[in-house]
């Protein structure tokens, strides 16, 4: 089988400090990887770098295209990168507002990347809208609201419906459940769980939270200092951790 | 289904001054479908520790565990993924689930993931959790609340979900009535029955005689303890 996504070396420096370093792994189809560490460790900045919005200084991020096959997204001229950008990945931001447009309604966020594709039927575009609102739990009486109106949780909600409406192949997350109260986190997480099983996501996942990537990732990855420590199943990284960074962050969290 | 050869383990416990302890030597033993052996031998002696590894959970340091043809100590994470979804099951000691999901969903997930249809993955959960005498009314919620026993249940239902041909059981009795103990047993001897090959932890004496083909002491297994 072909990995969907194959990293390859990448690494970023800023100045004399290193961003990420040495990074490697392939990612399969219908996979969800998790990416765990402390702040500054460079999760957000190797996501970044895997989903175009940063450069690397080194290595290749190939991406099984539809058309191609594998081929280096980081060398990739723009417009086609662009196109993936709209079609086959999803970026879904920690903070809603960075992924949602604030000024205009609902139904325009999650339709705005249905015209991007090319959709023009605007009654078809409004239906897909209210799909999509249904199965992340937005009443479909919120439509024309403004997402300034709702809830943090509603805007996450509202910001993985914009993403997915377009049935990408890959979806890039960071810290997708942070900044929202527990019993909201606990239905994004069975949400997005449901979605990744029905629609055969592959989703690389960017968190602090080791709870999140025990019920989300198949495969788990740390790092500190920009550099990858331990790789493995999800829950012989947790259950068994080798490095001693690992097992620093496994005993200390707090039991409930 | 499941052969072991020479399986050694050690933990090393970087933060508290790179303690090592070696907690595994030599351990070898085959088990043939349709067989059942339990693992005895008392606390810490390692009992979980090599159904862990079985399952890859625990990470082997030396040999090899070969599962279906697949060697586990070495098998990338999808293949050991790929032989979880299909291969093999486990039913722990605690049952961990997503908060909010239906009972009936947590156990028709791994008919699911499988490729079963919702509708025939809902009817086996239904007709497992009937058995095993969870009432109907507690389908919808989420299992988090239930009682122990009720938890431990629902965790067997959801092991028993998916016809797996090799099954790792660590107490799946220990906190039952005798009625539901019951059941488990028969459910336990209708895998046995189908070819499955099963490794037990069994505290329960009488269960383990009634069930188990085989015992195997793994104190032989522990280095610094053997005989």
């Amino acid at each position: 089988m072909t990995p969907l996504l194959k990293v390859q070396n990448i690494a970023k420096f800023y100045g004399n400090r290193i961003g990420c370093r040495n990074v490697n792994f392939d990612l399969y189809p219908g996979e969800v990887m998790g990416i765990v560490g402390e702040s500054g460790s460079g999760k957000s900045t190797l996501l970044n770098c895997l989903a175009g919005h940063l450069v690397p200084d080194d290595g290749a991020v190939l991406f099984d295209t539809r058309t191609d096959g594998l081929k280096d997204t980081v060398t990739m001229p723009e417009p086609e990168r662009r196109m993936l950008g709209r079609t086959d990945w999803a970026f879904v931001h920690q903070h809603a507002r960075d992924g949602l447009r604030m000024n205009i309604s609902a139904g325009g966020n999650v339709g705005e990347r249905l015209m991007a594709v090319g959709a023009r039927h605007y009654g078809n575009i409004r239906s897909d809208a209210i799909d999509w609102l249904g199965r992340v739990e937005i009443n479909e009486t919120r439509i024309d609201d403004h997402p300034t109106a709702f809830s943090g949780g509603m805007q996450q909600r509202l910001q993985i419906a914009r993403n997915l409406v377009t049935g990408p192949r890959l979806v890039f997350m960071d810290e997708p459940t942070g900044g929202l109260d527990v019993s909201v986190q606990a239905r994004l997480l069975d949400l997005l769980r449901g979605l990744v099983r029905e629609m055969g996501l592959s989703a690389v996942i960017v968190t602090h939270d080791l709870a999140v990537v025990r019920l989300l990732a198949d495969r788990l990855m740390v790092m500190k200092d920009g550099h990858v420590v331990e790789t493995g199943l999800t829950d012989q990284v947790l259950d068994d951790p080798q490095h001693a960074y690992t097992q620093l962050l496994v005993s200390s969290v707090l039991q409930v | 289904m499941i052969r072991i050869e020479n399986v050694s383990k050690s933990f090393t416990l970087h933060n508290q001054s790179a303690t090592e302890i070696s907690v595994m030597a030599g351990a070898s033993l085959h088990v043939p479908a349709g067989e059942c052996i339990a693992l005895v031998g008392a606390s810490g002696s390692g009992k979980s520790t090599l159904m862990r590894m079985i399952y890859g959970n625990y990470l082997t340091a030396s040999g090899r565990i070969l599962v279906d043809g697949v060697d586990v100590a070495c098998a990338e994470p999808r293949d050991i993924l790929q032989l979880r979804r299909h291969t093999l099951g486990y039913v722990s000691q605690f049952l961990r689930v997503v908060p909010r999901v239906s009972t009936l969903d947590v156990v028709a997930e791994p008919l699911m993931i499988t490729g079963t249809t919702r509708d025939a993955a809902t009817a086996k959960a239904q007709s497992l959790l009937e058995r095993l005498n969870i009432p109907e009314r507690l389908w919808q919620l989420s299992p988090t609340t239930f009682s122990g026993g009720e938890q431990q249940r629902v965790n067997i239902a959801r092991g028993f979900a998916y016809p797996y041909p090799v099954m790792l059981l660590d107490e799946p009795t220990a906190s039952l009535d005798p009625t539901n103990r019951a059941t488990v047993l028969t459910m336990i001897k209708e895998a046995k029955d189908r070819g499955t090959a099963i490794i037990g932890i069994f505290h329960d004496h009488d269960a383990r005689d009634q069930i188990c083909d085989r015992q195997i002491d793994v104190t032989g297994f522990t280095p610094g303890l053997a005989a």
